[in-house]
């Protein structure tokens, strides 16, 4: 198969229903778009596909394999005319109960592991559960989206069964600017950190936050503000208000501009 | 020098070939690592040393050449032009060699090798069956040549495919390798030619030839001899492959366990650009390409191709998925052909001798020759190159001389982690991709690991599930916990602690990893439980249902007891027992104690009147003896 990620309108079938999509589209995109539910646990629609967690997995075939089917994972499969797609076949589903049995075993106390579980007719995992029980399913959401940013404090290290994410060498990592991306993406909240008005411990690291000079809350840290304010060319001043205060600004501008509002002196930056 | 042009080259190697003509003869000895290890390099030293004193009179050459391949017998060394075979030649052995044979004509019947069954005494190394039956293609050079030596590797016939290539049109070149039918070296077979094409019509100014030298199968070592002991061939078939894509760029990945092929290839690299071979007007021909080494850092997924080239961009060697190809989009996203050290050696000598002539040679879709790592229970076990469709017999009886100690043959396991064990029953299988892959086994990388009686199943697969843990990189659920969740049970079955139901669960579990798993490390992990459950399940049954293992292998289950009607006291259980478990005096019967026993076997192995035997440990348990 060569890439035809030309993006023309092309026709595929989903589970049966004829489905529009653009070629080079990924399946699963196309899927959704579609009203047709494919599982996942390490995608997120802002970040690139990565295929860990194997659970989009589906049967793919086209007209002339004589019903000959490949598994692929529908989260990076790109969809091409004439193919067509099964998310709920047997094996599909056989293996999407091989991988979360396996998850059960790793992660046997995460809500969100054993809710996919039982959706899939699985009470109590078949294998050893871990005599550690963690919520890291290692999805790698976290790193990635602190990739994203640009940030790369953390990263998954180590191979096989002895993989986790971590900072490097397991110290504070220098790079993070506590901004609690990966916390907030973390889809079972495994990473902890703490955050109160005056500062804010992820990774063992510690960050002292700003207040907005205008409701006092303290809303972002100081290693964030920077880091943003050199990757959007803005100043790093431009981060001292917070961002509901500066929507509620703007809209007291746009209300005085209408003449709803009486001019008044420019609110302090 | 730099040579400019076809015709100087031709003028080279005339020149190159004449002045190996006037050594009246040369002693190749083998620096191959198995050689090497056995002391090759201390006798190479002695012959260097004896001859150079002597050189006038004898015209004699040392020459350190790659691995000949029967590692069983090394150090190996040839005497050429008589092709006599010395076998296990020690330092002190070498002026005797140098006096009798060099000086004096005659062989000496102690070094040569002996054939096991009828004794007899082989002088030439052709007429040896571990080289008879034998056909070099990609090894052509390997053991003929000094690794090191420009000269001699081209008075060879280094860089002739290469002046043939360059004669001919890039659609010409594709059309030979096609016609050829070479496959990949690596394992999987795909179409070599398919591959450059679908990289030539890839769109895209730049393009990348790889070569995968990152073999780590345990009990492999083929990748590692060529690049070795001939590594301009290597070189040789990645710039006719540049040339037949449109590609200026070259890497070989090397892992970084094999620092002598990084010398070689690092000096062969510096050799061919300053001869002109490699860099800028390739041979007056206009075409540029040029080759450095990336060394890997030990992981062995990164042998997969996209790790491989995540590896070399010099982020984590992690597989991703590869619904669109890397001959589109492959090392940082450009168009990539990555092949074997094994194709990419094979390239050079098709164009030398035509797609055709290749084609001759295997069975109907496995085209021409194929190298293997001859190991485990065999007797001669060595590096070994034949046509496809030579039976597994053939190659483990007539090559490999037959199992060890003449012990029953019980399997061979071909493939590496990802291959299978192929039983008896199919001994006449004759060995191409297809044939292996029905049989539940793979090509693989070529590795050959022949087992005897002695060897459990179970266990066997258990080593490579351990092997395969360690070596996943953990990014799949399937591969990850999958392997870490089977082993679990392989460690229960082989301690006698398996449960009802465990063989259905591996079974189960071994279909979802072959169907979910992200690249092929995980999806061919089961295959060695697989192919071992096909053929071998009444083992796992025993290990299972009744705690015993047949061969007597795993310790928790087995014990070993002396007979007391057969022992005649010759006191070598003793002296091979490696915790004194054993107690007795010579000619007097022999006791093993079993609280200090730890079932290792290696007493039986030693018993001259199999008055040692081993019987599952709870049979022991039951008559009161603990």
């Amino acid at each position: 198969m060569s890439i035809e990620n030309s993006g023309k309108p092309v026709t595929l079938t989903i589970d049966g229903k004829p489905v529009q999509a653009h070629s080079g589209e990924f399946l699963l995109a196309v899927a959704q778009r579609a009203g047709i539910t494919i599982p996942t646990l390490c995608h997120h629609p802002a970040l690139e596909p990565y295929g860990g967690c194997r659970l989009c997995v589906v049967d793919v075939t086209e007209e002339g394999w004589d019903g000959w089917c490949k598994m692929v994972i529908a989260c990076q499969f790109p969809v091409k005319e004439g193919i067509i797609a099964f998310t709920a076949s047997e094996r599909v589903i056989e293996t999407r109960r091989v991988v979360l049995d396996l998850l059960l075993a790793r992660c046997p106390d995460t809500p969100l592991i054993q809710r996919l579980a039982r959706e899939y007719g699985i009470e109590k995992t078949s294998y050893v559960p871990n005599p550690n029980p963690t919520d890291c399913i290692l999805c790698a959401l976290c790193t990635r989206v602190c990739d994203h940013i640009g940030v790369s404090a953390i990263a998954t290290v180590n191979r096989g069964i002895g993989r986790e994410v971590a900072p490097p060498y397991h110290q504070p990592p220098p790079d993070c600017i506590g901004c609690l991306a990966c916390a907030e993406i973390c889809p079972t909240d495994y990473i902890p950190y703490t955050t109160s008005s005056t500062s804010r411990t992820i990774w063992g690291k510690s960050f002292e936050m700003l207040r907005c000079p205008t409701c006092g809350r303290a809303h972002i840290t100081v290693e964030q503000a920077r880091h943003f304010a050199g990757h959007g060319g803005v100043s790093e001043d431009y981060f001292t208000t917070c961002d509901a205060c500066k929507r509620k600004q703007m809209a007291g501008t746009f209300q005085r501009l209408q003449g709803v509002l009486p001019a008044a002196a420019p609110p302090a930056r | 020098m730099r040579i400019e042009s076809p015709a100087a080259f031709a003028e080279f190697r005339k020149s190159a070939q004449a002045k190996l003509a006037q050594r009246r003869a040369e002693v190749l000895v083998c620096c191959g690592t198995g050689c090497l290890a056995n002391g090759a390099a201390a006798v190479a030293e002695a012959f260097a040393a004896t001859l150079d004193g002597s050189a006038t009179e004898v015209k004699t050459f040392t020459k350190r050449t790659g691995c000949h391949g029967f590692c069983e017998r090394g150090p190996l060394v040839v005497l050429r032009p008589a092709g006599i075979l010395y076998t296990k030649v020690k330092p002190r052995d070498v002026k005797e060699i140098v006096d009798k044979t060099l000086k004096g004509g005659t062989v000496i019947p102690r070094l040569l090798y002996k054939e096991p069954t009828s004794g007899q005494r082989i002088e030439h190394y052709q007429e040896v069956p571990f080289y008879k039956h034998q056909t070099r293609v990609a090894m052509r050079r390997i053991g003929h040549i000094d690794p090191t030596d420009f000269e001699d590797a081209i008075a060879h016939g280094a860089y002739g495919g290469l002046v043939k290539a360059l004669g001919m049109t890039p659609e010409e070149v594709l059309r030979e390798v096609e016609i050829s039918g070479l496959r990949g070296r690596g394992g999987a077979g795909f179409s070599t030619a398919r591959k450059w094409r679908s990289c030539r019509n890839a769109k895209g100014e730049r393009k990348f030839v790889l070569c995968n030298g990152d073999e780590g199968d345990p009990g492999a070592f083929k990748d590692r001899s060529i690049m070795e002991g001939d590594p301009h061939s290597v070189l040789e078939g990645m710039i006719i492959g540049g040339w037949a894509i449109g590609a200026h760029e070259g890497i070989i990945y090397v892992r970084d366990e094999y620092p002598l092929a990084v010398v070689n290839l690092t000096l062969a690299i510096q050799q061919a650009r300053d001869a002109g071979l490699v860099g800028q007007n390739i041979l007056g021909s206009g075409f540029a390409f040029d080759i450095r080494i990336s060394r890997g850092g030990g992981a062995f997924v990164c042998g997969e191709s996209s790790a491989l080239m995540r590896s070399l961009e010099g982020k984590v060697g992690e597989p991703r998925a590869k619904y669109v190809h890397a001959t589109d989009r492959g090392l940082y996203d450009l168009p990539t052909v990555l092949n074997n050290v094994e194709t990419w050696a094979d390239v050079g000598a098709i164009l030398e001798h035509g797609g055709a002539w290749f084609a001759a040679m295997g069975t109907t879709k496995s085209k021409g020759t194929k190298a293997f790592s001859l190991v485990g229970k065999v007797k001669n076990t060595g590096l070994i190159e034949l046509p496809m469709g030579m039976t597994l017999r053939q190659i483990i009886y007539d090559i490999g001389g037959g199992v060890l100690n003449d012990r029953p043959f019980k399997a061979v396991q071909t493939g590496g982690p990802s291959g299978g064990c192929v039983p008896e029953a199919l001994l006449d299988l004759p060995v191409d991709y297809e044939k292996l892959t029905e049989a539940g086994s793979m090509m693989g990388s070529g590795g050959m690991i022949v087992m005897d009686d002695r060897t459990c199943m179970v266990d066997v697969a258990r080593y490579f599930l351990k092997f395969l843990t360690e070596e996943s990189c953990g990014k799949c659920v399937p591969c990850r916990e999958g392997l870490h969740q089977m082993l679990a049970m392989f460690d229960d079955l082989v301690a006698g602690r398996g449960k009802p139901g465990d063989i259905e669960r591996i079974e189960r579990l071994s279909r979802g990893m072959q169907l979910g798993s992200l690249c092929e490390l995980g999806k061919s992990a089961p295959n060695p439980v697989i192919s071992t459950l096909r053929y071998f399940r009444d083992e796992y049954v025993a290990h299972l249902e009744r705690r015993e293992c047949p061969a007597g292998i795993c310790r928790d289950l087995t014990t070993y007891e002396i007979m007391p009607e057969t022992c005649d006291g010759c006191h070598a259980c003793f002296k091979a027992c490696p915790v004194e478990a054993i107690t007795g005096k010579v000619k007097e019967l022999h006791v093993i104690h079993q609280d200090k026993c730890i079932a290792c076997g290696a007493c039986y192995d030693a018993c001259p009147t199999q008055a040692i035997r081993f019987l599952p440990k709870h049979q022991l348990a039951a008559r009161g003896v603990a």
